[in-house]
């Protein structure tokens, strides 16, 4: 694998992002939606204890609504527009280029995470939280939207049509999140065998990330993320080379 | 003469159709070869997968030696591909475009900026490499394409109806360009602009129906024309019926036609002999003045047509 252009084909894109409003849309978007969420819904103030949790809990909601955004256009616009022919044309590999366009969305994202930095002032200012668990909390966050990311760019890679990219992501990353949902547990184990349920539940998002958000550095976590991108990298490579030239 | 391009058997299905259908040809350095044919006839899926674009159902391409197969990034690495209609970044302008190509390429430092601006004076976009790609016309949108495919200097250039959208000036801007390029590269042209036969291609193949049809010098795709050799003859002191039966009786004219409109017939020669010296010789004998007589090289829609109908009947 060619580093050097994985990283030309990230630069691109990264660039790419900032050369239409879509970015500053998407940053401004994603600091009120859980700014909002913080507040209003996570009942930061009310609490009263000097943690992000509730700024935490509402992550994976907000990416399932705000990643599809980022990922649609990756493979879509490239197959729409026809420049995925002069890419694929180029001495770069599949993979490369598959890996490239992930890590500039992943960064992206992790941008606007990072902004989200004053709140993490507020919270050192009004008590003396755990930095270490929100360091961690930011950590499994960012590691979860890449898991998301996967999943919409590989999406991104089987329509033309953006739109239609958009709503598929976002169903699938639904699903991801919804398997480990309260609600959607008590409804399989009403009458499903509890190793199901397990198995169930063990393919959310939400049962990973809310450990790593407590704090809790669980190296089963971690991997789980990797190989959730992994696996979505992957198949979204094998979308590319099947689906390129239709 | 280094052969640069092989393509031996290509064959390419689409569920039941047959895009490309066992074409073989090859093209050496300093070879222009214009790949002709109707839309459709499979000319852009051979032009992709040559570049490995398109994974072939059966047959091999080796660029430079490199099986695309088993060595794409070899391949890829030597040619500059111009895909049909010149697609790009949209929302990038041309300069920051051409510097990623050239950094994909491996081009870096003083090489990178050399490049990019020769690329940029070759193509003629110099002017607007700094507004975004999707606000430029048709024409500048095709040069951006074609600047990116030379901005690596490749031995091997694929292009796919480069002149295509462009204007007259613009068209002879381009052929002059390849015209330039040619010496040292091995190039592929596809067209159906039938007057860039001779301004462009050393050679022709002639695709339809996803098989070549014809593959030859444009003199010899010319001289299967019906109208090769004939002779289009006016004389000015004798009457058109009195011209008409002296020319029929002459033993090497086959056949004989009315000029529309103007005083004067188009005469057939047997087998297409060239037959003009004869001719002028014949009318001049029974004192007769010629106002004017020459012959045809041959019409190229007209064995476009034949050619590529024909496969249809």
């Amino acid at each position: 694998m060619n580093m050097s252009n994985i990283w030309f084909i990230m630069k691109r894109e990264l660039n790419g992002y900032f050369a239409t409003p879509v970015a500053y849309v998407f940053i401004i978007s994603f600091l009120l939606l859980t700014g909002f969420a913080t507040f209003f819904v996570g009942n930061f103030f009310e609490r009263g204890e000097a943690d992000l949790y509730p700024f935490f809990s509402i992550h994976p909601w907000i990416y399932v609504l705000l990643i599809p955004a980022i990922s649609m256009r990756l493979w879509s616009e490239e197959r729409k527009s026809g420049s995925i022919e002069l890419l694929m044309t180029l001495p770069v590999s599949v993979f490369e280029a598959v890996l490239g366009k992930f890590l500039a969305a992943w960064a992206f994202t992790g941008l606007a995470l990072f902004l989200n930095f004053p709140l993490w002032i507020t919270v050192n200012y009004l008590g003396s939280p755990d930095n270490g668990v929100i360091i961690t909390g930011f950590l499994g966050s960012f590691l979860m939207a890449g898991g998301f990311l996967a999943i919409g760019a590989c999406v991104s890679a089987t329509t033309k049509n953006q739109v239609i990219a958009f709503v598929l992501s976002l169903i699938v990353s639904l699903i991801f999140v919804l398997s480990g949902y309260g609600i959607v547990l008590d409804f399989f184990s009403s009458w499903a065998p509890t190793a199901l349920v397990d198995a169930i539940s063990s393919f959310s998002f939400l049962t990973h990330f809310d450990a790593i958000s407590k704090g809790v550095i669980d190296m089963r976590d971690m991997l789980y993320f990797a190989s959730v991108i992994m696996v979505w990298l992957f198949a979204n490579a094998i979308v590319v080379n099947a689906r390129k030239a239709d | 003469m280094t052969l640069r391009i092989e393509i031996d058997n290509l064959t390419k299905h689409f569920g039941e159709i047959k895009a490309v259908d066992g074409v073989s040809f090859s093209v050496n350095k300093g070879e222009v070869l214009g790949f002709l044919g109707p839309n459709g006839a499979g000319k852009s899926t051979t032009m992709k997968m040559v570049t490995g674009f398109l994974t072939p159902t059966s047959g091999t391409v080796r660029v430079c030696g490199y099986d695309v197969l088993t060595d794409p990034i070899a391949v890829k690495a030597s040619l500059g591909y111009l895909p049909e209609g010149a697609p790009a970044y949209a929302d990038m302008t041309p300069d920051s475009f051409l510097k990623f190509i050239a950094d994909i390429r491996g081009l870096s430092g003083a090489a990178k900026q050399h490049a990019v601006e020769l690329a940029a004076d070759r193509a003629q976009i110099k002017h607007v490499m700094f507004q975004p790609i999707e606000t430029l016309s048709k024409g500048y949108k095709r040069r951006v394409g074609l600047a990116q495919s030379i901005l690596h200097n490749p031995p091997v250039l694929i292009l796919d109806e480069p002149t295509d959208g462009l204007d007259p000036n613009q068209k002879h801007e381009v052929r002059t360009l390849i015209n330039e390029m040619a010496h040292d590269k091995a190039i592929i042209i596809s067209t159906h602009i039938l007057e860039e036969v001779h301004a462009l291609c050393h050679r022709n193949v002639l695709i339809a129906n996803g098989k070549i049809k014809f593959d030859g010098t444009p003199h010899e795709l010319e001289a299967m024309s019906r109208y090769h050799n004939a002779v289009c003859v006016s004389v000015a002191n004798v009457d058109n019926d009195s011209l008409a039966a002296f020319l029929t009786q002459l033993d090497y004219i086959a056949e004989l036609e009315v000029l529309p409109g103007s005083r004067g017939f188009r005469v057939y020669p047997h087998n297409a002999k060239q037959i003009t010296a004869e001719l002028s010789q014949s009318i001049r004998d029974n004192n007769w003045q010629i106002d004017s007589l020459h012959a045809e090289n041959g019409r190229l829609d007209e064995v476009f047509r034949t050619i590529t109908m024909g496969g249809n009947k």
